[in-house]
């Protein structure tokens, strides 16, 4: 394969680098280096994929049949409940940025490491910490609110252990803030001499967008948070309507953060597929300054739209036409990424390897679920959709066919640099094939079950939802198989991989200056000076190649 | 930069500008989530204000003014106090720093004793919301009990907060007394004692708006 | 191979007009991503490594002509889709004033009905058909939601306060009822059927089998039972009387001026302090926890029997 011989025939491991430095388990568990800290948060956040995946598999186990055969109900709720919680809060949120965001921004920058090494150790144990809790809930029985926490059935009705997961969330929440913290700081004071703002990759500019979310937006939901775990304790809150407390009022709260919260889980998938797309196209990006204002954009207009999952919630209809208004401004952005990306294909010299192929999944599914979002913005169809599998389909192709398949994307593409190992560039590409055929099955299907009426969190059904849901198990299957070939591939490269020397796709940008894996203070000829602009590849610029 | 400071720049830094306006950026977005996390509540205060005057007038008129104002003024001298304990750290003055840090000590331990009497009456009374609430109202006969009860776990809830963030900050005063003491700060290294001081004044300006949200509504009755 | 349905029926006034935004939107949203992945496909392979094509670019920062393009164009359509959408959304906001009315009660998890005239039913609910009919619901436990796919209508059943929702059917035939908010064990078993009846049919059908008292006069017996009658009946100064009372404007003591709506008695009841009538004294204890929604719901019914003009209510 062409990715292979790219690299050049004499690359060897290097002697030292971050990972070799020192062996003991202290060493890494006691580390402030970005670079360990993000391999801590690839393990933990892949065992919790795992899990969530588990409850995944049992939620499309038990949706093949109309009838509950499998679980009951109360079982039922609390798969689609753990599913939920865990993979929002213990993989989503923290994949890009607390595992590619921290290996690369102090690299992509040119910095020794991130502003402050000890909180972001500090925030890995708070996700740690926040993760046994959640296990510890789903150990002692479960919890089976949703993972939205809905009052008064999360303060008062629910007999499980709502007020753990409640705790498990809240203290991720902190784990986010503070590497949202982090990274700001970081990309304002650390950047290396010449690197001004426009010449930053967007990677770096998406996770500036979506730090400024992290720490704007999660404590609100911790608050909210607090609130109904004091209700839970105290049997008297303010969510209560027994003493007048209003639950929509918990709603409100709740989405002021987890739709913001939607946007920390896509802009880094989207910084991704702009690294990745000029990479293999061998070209300038198309639209600088749009990809990256359109980053904050979406960060801030996303603060201004959570009435959109209350059209049906009895919300004045005045608020609801507002926030409907501004959910269809805030699709203009994502719009304008998508015609940019496509842009920079032009004249490129485009290359098809795993990584790309991944972030022409992303791009096609990202459509999808973008466009779908609007028939949930529009205030009349939405009153048909809200609450069925239309919605689940459509946040399925936001979040795993956008943020999953860009955390796909830039694990392929960001894996030489981070083990200095290549991995079998074939099989890599048909498991990206395998993941976007199966991904469709299961979730397109869903978009006609919702329009069918199908309400969500229904562990029974209506008969004629049947083959609709068998279809949508199938692809399940597959797209289990599609996630778990890179586990077996990515292991081999661990200890078998050709040696990968420091930039294998001939990629622009700092972290491809340094060797592959980068030593502990990454760049051990001092600090980098940057005198072009990002993705300075060959076409784009005044003279042609080819 | 002098040579004394050369040995304080962590590692991964140029120069300790660079590590000090990281330290101060770093601070002020921490004091933005505080602000975001106070905001949620406050939030919530006033859509129940709005939709219960009488019972928020009720309760309030019943919390103890005068030592409201008494701990409001506690917490804004001891603001001056942490003031000056910067300053003293700025310009070397080691004493004058350890005394100022421990009078702000002294001044918020005062505020959370005084907030502790406070709790002790509301639970002497029945004013914790819980099965054993009671609240009755000369001035306010459309306050609703529930409602007042509501007012009450907002209240709880809103102060609870914020003591608890005293009590970090007095932690923190703790830890700094004891550097202070082994003589650590000086005028190039004072960094410290400069964001414990944001972190303090923040701690005031919440308490500077929970006292008249909380305590003087309706007081003209 | 069973059939399988790709559109739900379409059963009610309203549901043609939601589909006809569904259709133009998803037949935008079919050709901007066919038009994407075209592009996408058709770039991909002319400039694949290899292929002998130009790849000179003059001006590289040439394109903030394409970039306005297609910014503003995707901006006036989202604009434009807004506005029909909303549209369409306030048309089914307005509740037609001579509208049918059904109580429905929400509770874990079942759906309990009661009609004008007292019938009550529970999980099914009939209704004839070509008559708008207006849902007032409640819940007594957590947030339910009244969802009935082929009238594309849904409504949150919240605790605490009434919510309306209303539809006219067009054709007869049994549909489903389903409760789209998540609410606990039984979920996906808080399900119904909504039975559109021929008008003459549903008359009979509200007639035949059912012994319960009409819905009013069972109202009065509970305003005697529960002792309204003793302070609300005639001129008592202890409380105002409530004849002719429900859809007017009341004046409270603060001075504010209040609609005495479905609202307003549910609250006066429960919490009786919070909004008094002017010129009464604050006496009248409250029913928190000592009555159901469904007697609420019986009891708004005898207040608004309570004309003048009819002898129904007044006949003390």
């Amino acid at each position: 394969m062409s990715t292979i011989a790219a690299r050049p025939e004499s690359a060897l491991m290097p002697k030292r680098h971050y990972a070799n430095v020192k062996h003991s388990v202290a060493s890494w568990l006691l580390t402030t280096d970005h670079k360990r800290i993000a391999i801590l948060y690839l393990i933990s956040i892949t065992v919790f994929f795992a899990v969530g995946g588990f409850f995944a598999s049992m939620i499309r186990l038990e949706l093949l049949t109309p009838k509950g055969d499998l679980f009951d109900g109360d079982t039922y709720n609390k798969m689609f409940t753990l599913h939920g919680i865990i993979m929002i809060f213990f993989f989503l949120i923290p994949s890009i940025p607390a595992v590619l965001g921290n290996f690369l921004i102090p690299l992509m920058v040119g910095a020794k490491d991130l502003a402050f090494p000890k909180i972001n150790l500090l925030s890995w144990y708070l996700y740690i910490i926040g993760g046994l809790l959640a296990v510890w809930a789903l150990v002692k029985g479960g919890v089976d609110t949703g993972w939205t926490f809905y009052t008064p059935y999360s303060s008062t009705y629910a007999k499980t252990e709502v007020f753990l997961a409640v705790s498990a969330a809240f203290i991720a929440g902190f784990s986010s803030i503070l590497t949202g913290l982090n990274f700001i700081v970081t990309i304002h004071k650390m950047r290396a001499p010449g690197l001004t703002w426009f010449r930053l990759p967007l990677f770096v500019w998406a996770h500036y967008a979506t730090s400024l979310i992290q720490i704007l937006g999660t404590p609100v939901v911790a608050i909210t948070l607090v609130l109904v775990g004091v209700e839970r304790i105290w049997g008297k809150g303010i969510f209560d309507p027994s003493l007048g407390g209003d639950p929509v009022l918990f709603q409100h709260l709740f989405w002021f953060y987890s739709h913001p919260a939607v946007y920390i889980m896509i802009l880094p998938g989207m910084g991704v597929i702009s690294e990745v797309i000029t990479c293999f196209s061998r070209k300038r990006i198309f639209g600088y300054e749009f990809i990256a204002f359109s980053s904050l954009a979406i960060a801030i207009v996303g603060f201004l739209v959570w009435g959109h999952h209350m059209f049906v919630s009895t919300q004045s209809t005045y608020a609801g036409m507002v926030f409907s208004f501004l959910t269809f401004l805030v699709a203009v952005p994502s719009a304008i990424k998508v015609f940019n990306w496509t842009a920079t294909l032009y004249k490129g010299e485009i290359t098809f390897e795993a990584p790309m192929l991944y972030a022409f999944g992303f791009i096609g599914l990202f459509t999808i679920g973008g466009l779908t979002g609007l028939f949930l913005g529009a205030m009349a169809t939405d009153i048909h959709f809200h609450d069925t599998y239309f919605v689940v389909a459509h946040f399925h192709y936001v979040m795993v066919g956008g943020m999953v398949m860009g955390f796909m994307c830039g694990l392929h593409f960001w894996w030489p640099k981070m083990t200095g190992r290549m991995y079998p560039a074939t099989i890599a590409s048909i498991a990206a094939i395998i993941v976007f055929i199966g991904f469709n099955l299961t979730f397109f299907p869903q978009f006609i079950l919702g329009y069918l009426g199908m309400p969500r969190r229904y562990h029974e059904y209506a008969a004629e939802f049947q083959v609709l849901n068998v279809m949508s198990t199938a692809g399940a299957s597959i797209l289990g198989v599609g996630y778990a070939i890179p586990g077996f591939y990515f292991m081999w490269s661990l200890f078998f991989g050709p040696a990968a020397g420091p930039n294998p796709w001939g990629a622009k940008g700092l972290e491809w200056q340094t060797q592959s894996p980068p030593t502990t203070f990454n760049f051990d000829e001092g600090q980098p000076i940057v005198v072009e602009e990002a993705y300075a590849y060959s076409i784009g610029g005044s003279e042609s190649v080819s | 930069m002098s040579h004394s400071s050369d040995s304080l720049v962590a590692h991964h830094f140029e120069d300790i500008e660079q590590q000090n306006e990281s330290a101060v950026l770093g601070m002020w977005l921490f004091l933005g989530q505080e602000i975001m996390f106070f905001g949620g509540l406050f939030a919530v205060y006033l859509v129940y204000r709005f939709k219960y005057p009488d019972a928020w007038a009720a309760g309030s008129t019943d919390l103890d003014i005068t030592l409201g104002t008494f701990n409001t003024v506690v917490l804004l001298v001891s603001s001056l106090t942490m003031a000056m304990g910067v300053w003293s750290a700025q310009t070397g003055r080691q004493k004058s720093l350890i005394r100022y840090l421990l009078a702000t000590l002294v001044l918020g331990s005062t505020f959370l004793v005084v907030k502790f009497f406070e709790y002790k009456h509301k639970w002497d009374y029945h004013h914790v919301p819980g099965p054993s609430f009671s609240f009755q109202s000369e001035h306010f006969p459309n306050a609703a009990e529930s409602n007042v009860q509501l007012f009450y776990t907002l209240y709880f809830i809103m102060t609870g907060m914020h003591a608890l963030h005293m009590v970090i900050g007095a932690g923190l005063l703790i830890w700094l007394i004891v550097l202070a003491w082994k003589g650590k700060f000086g005028p190039h290294n004072f960094m410290k004692v400069e964001l414990t001081g944001f972190y303090w004044h923040f701690v005031d300006i919440v308490w500077v708006f929970l006292f008249p949200l909380l305590y003087l509504i309706n007081r003209h009755h | 191979m069973p059939n399988v349905q790709i559109a739900p029926e379409q059963a009610s006034t309203i549901a043609p007009q939601i589909d006809l935004v569904l259709y133009v939107l998803t037949g935008l949203s079919v050709f901007f991503f066919f038009a994407v992945c075209a592009v996408l496909v058709f770039l991909a392979i002319r400039y694949r490594k290899g292929t002998k094509v130009n790849r000179t670019i003059v001006d590289p920062h040439a394109g903030t002509a394409l970039e306005l393009t297609w910014t503003i164009i995707p901006t006036i359509m989202a604009i434009a889709m807004f506005f029909w959408a909303t549209v369409v959304f306030f048309q089914y906001s307005r509740i037609p004033d001579d509208a049918m009315e059904v109580l429905v009660t929400g509770k874990q998890w079942m759906w309990k009905i009661q009609h004008p005239n007292g019938k009550r039913e529970i999980n099914e609910l009939h209704v004839p058909v070509g008559v708008p009919v207006k849902l007032t619901m409640t819940s007594e436990d957590v947030i339910h939601s009244f969802f009935v796919p082929a009238f594309r209508v849904k409504r949150d059943v919240l605790p605490g306060r009434y919510s309306n929702l209303w539809f006219e059917p067009t054709k007869t035939g049994t549909y489903h009822l389903f409760c789209a908010e998540y609410c606990g064990t039984d979920h996906s078993r808080m399900v119904g059927q909504v039975v559109v009846m021929e008008p003459e049919d549903y008359q009979r059908w509200l007639a035949g089998e059912f012994t319960a008292v009409p819905a009013a006069s069972a109202g009065e017996q509970l305003f005697t039972k529960l002792g309204c009658v003793t302070c609300h009946e005639g001129n008592s100064p202890r409380g105002p009387a409530l004849k002719d009372v429900f859809g007017k404007e009341v004046q409270l003591q603060t001075g504010e001026i209040v609609l005495a709506d479905e609202d307003y008695i549910r609250e006066s009841i429960l919490n009786p302090q919070a909004k008094l009538v002017a010129g009464y004294p604050p006496l009248m204890p409250t029913f928190q926890n000592q009555i159901k929604e469904q007697d609420i719901f019986t009891l708004i019914n005898y207040i608004k029997s309570m004309k003048d003009d009819q002898e129904s209510g007044s006949q003390s």
